[in-house]
């Protein structure tokens, strides 16, 4: 009898030990790994040597490249993040309005969502192109002479940015599916009261959504902290390192430079910018977010 | 809610719009492959190409052994994707169905991990896959999938809370297995998510460069994704085959995901609350 109880209750650890396995494996282990590694000087082919905190003292003292891709990164986060979600929402709203077709649209806007950053990359590439670009030639058409976008640095980032809007559509989705479930009486009602489309998304919908809105900031926050494929190929970080990312940074320091050690105390320190980051992200929804009140409302808090 | 005719012309021209800025370029890129190079960089540029060359396609087909790529992509994304359906359904099923000390805790930490970065593993895991001596093999691609993937783990196990437990009761009296209880009850009903986490899987997987990027070295290795991306370091200057290879890329995606579409947004309205 002894034996089947412990088979009872090992039978749940036998359903999540892929997870367990792989998370220890995949994850705990790099996790540790990198956290190690960043306090050695480790090149990929000689043998690692111990180096202390030579590697954060040299990254925020003596690397200027470090503050630079740093502040590209924070810019980038600061017009993308904010762009993204307005456009997501809009979307989402224009998707959500009870007239014949929108599903269609719903299908257009998120197809470039399935794309590969490669091909994404390489079509605006193409279409940005200073010599032959088509969005330079339709801009001439209305008279406006186009930059160089790819080869001028004060265009570069904007480049980066119009690739990645492309794909808003997963945020759009998750925006879609929320508003989607606001019982039509709440506007219905509010129509009654004389309250206008615009007063009604902004007394009915924007607070209804706010829990997804706080999951979209944080998911978009984290994902433009980790941009690399795009500006790798679009801009290879250039021109003049004006859109050399703080990934691409991480990136190069380990498998360009071969400087592991350096590279692993690089994304900590980045892993620890997206952590407090997303801490004021969280603190400040108190402020912001509206749970539901009822009592049904199941692990409110934890999105 | 009745629109005036006015507010409609409107919205479906604010909506065509934004059509535009989605497909444009797509479609413009659909005429071009069938140009020649010159007619592709003329200024000012044309929309339709004087003859359509469908040779362009095998001529970029031909230029690199985009044979051997492609194999290789449906290769990591098939084996991925049968990875992940039976992990993340086993460890989903673990979470929703059971109870057991330290439940809590280890979900939270399943939720926490989605929040590392790739920076901060891609460089021990590098490391860790030289020592198991896979790097230049599609094993680091393949292999993790079998653990499971935090976020597919979440979406499936958030559907599971909902489904009624009279099914599971019901078997058991007639004596069924645990693992029988998941394989032959849970997984049928589980099969929208099943389709969901599989597609998603599918796109991820055939989309990635970075995995491909640092783990395989020589091109008979290279998936698609960083075949088409390595295109440009051997023909510098030829748009024609890069775009051509673009359209054979992006083309089983498109239809996997019209294909899928009910799961996907079925799937996104009940993953959030």
């Amino acid at each position: 009898m002894k034996s089947k109880r412990w088979i009872k209750k090992a039978t749940p650890f036998f359903f999540i030990s892929p997870w367990i396995i792989g998370f220890l494996v995949f994850t705990v282990g790099p996790l540790l790994f990198s956290l190690v590694m960043s306090f050695f000087d480790w090149p990929i082919m000689r043998t690692p040597a111990f180096s202390g905190i030579a590697n954060y003292v040299e990254m925020f003292t003596k690397d200027a490249q470090f503050y630079k891709s740093l502040s590209i990164t924070l810019k980038y986060a600061a017009i993308f993040v904010p762009l993204n979600m307005v456009l997501a929402l809009l979307l989402a709203m224009l998707i959500t309005q009870p007239v014949k077709g929108v599903k269609f649209f719903r299908t257009i806007y998120y197809i470039p969502s399935v794309i590969s950053g490669v091909a994404i990359s390489i079509i605006w590439k193409w279409i940005l192109n200073g010599d032959y670009g088509i969005l330079n030639y339709l801009l001439s058409l209305i008279g406006i002479e186009g930059p160089n976008w790819l080869v001028d640095p004060a265009w570069a980032l904007f480049a980066v940015i119009l690739a990645s809007a492309f794909g808003v559509g997963v945020m759009m989705l998750i925006f879609y599916a929320d508003i989607k479930k606001i019982p039509i009486a709440l506007y219905e009602a509010a129509a009654i009261d004389g309250a206008s489309p615009i007063k009604q998304f902004f007394k009915i919908t924007l607070p209804i959504i706010t829990p997804t809105i706080l999951f979209n900031l944080v998911t978009s926050i984290i994902s433009a902290f980790q941009q690399l494929t795009l500006v790798m190929l679009l801009t290879g970080g250039g021109p003049l390192k004006s859109t050399y990312f703080y990934g691409m940074f991480v990136y190069d320091n380990a498998f360009k430079h071969h400087r592991l050690g350096y590279a692993s105390a690089n994304a900590w320190v980045m892993f620890i910018i997206i952590l407090l980051l997303t801490m004021i992200v969280f603190r400040s929804s108190t402020a912001w977010v509206y749970y539901e009140s009822e009592p049904k409302a199941k692990g409110g808090g934890k999105k | 809610m009745k629109m005036s005719k006015k507010t409609k012309i409107i919205l479906y021209a604010v909506l065509s719009i934004f059509a535009i800025y989605f497909l444009a370029p797509f479609i413009y890129m659909l005429f071009t492959v069938f140009k020649t190079e010159a007619e592709a960089v003329a200024y000012p540029p044309s929309l339709l190409p004087e003859n359509w060359l469908w040779s362009n396609f095998v001529d970029a087909w031909n230029s690199q052994e985009f044979g051997t790529f492609l194999l290789n992509s449906l290769t990591v994304t098939v084996l991925t994707t049968i990875g992940q359906v039976f992990s993340c359904s086993l460890v989903a099923y673990g979470f929703a169905r059971y109870h057991f000390k330290g439940k809590n805790v280890l979900f939270t930490i399943l939720l926490a991990t989605m929040m590392i970065p790739w920076e901060v593993t891609m460089i021990p895991q590098y490391m860790q896959f030289k020592i198991f001596n896979w790097i230049n093999t599609l094993k680091p691609l393949i292999v993790p999938s079998f653990f499971g993937s935090a976020y597919y783990i979440f979406l499936m196990r958030q559907f599971l809370m909902g489904v009624s437990k009279e099914y599971e009761d019901a078997a058991r009296i007639d004596g069924a297995r645990a693992f029988q209880i998941y394989y032959k009850i849970y997984m049928p009903i589980l099969k929208p998510q099943l389709i969901l986490v599989g597609v998603l899987n599918m796109l991820t997987v055939w989309n990635d460069y970075l995995g491909p990027l640092i783990f395989l070295q020589d091109r008979s290795k290279f998936t698609l994704a960083l075949g088409l991306a390595s295109f440009k370091g051997v023909h510098s200057t030829q748009i024609i085959p890069m775009l051509c290879i673009t359209v054979i890329m992006i083309i089983p995606p498109i239809i996997i995901f019209v294909a899928a579409q009910k799961y996907i947004v079925e799937g996104t309205g009940g993953s959030i609350k």
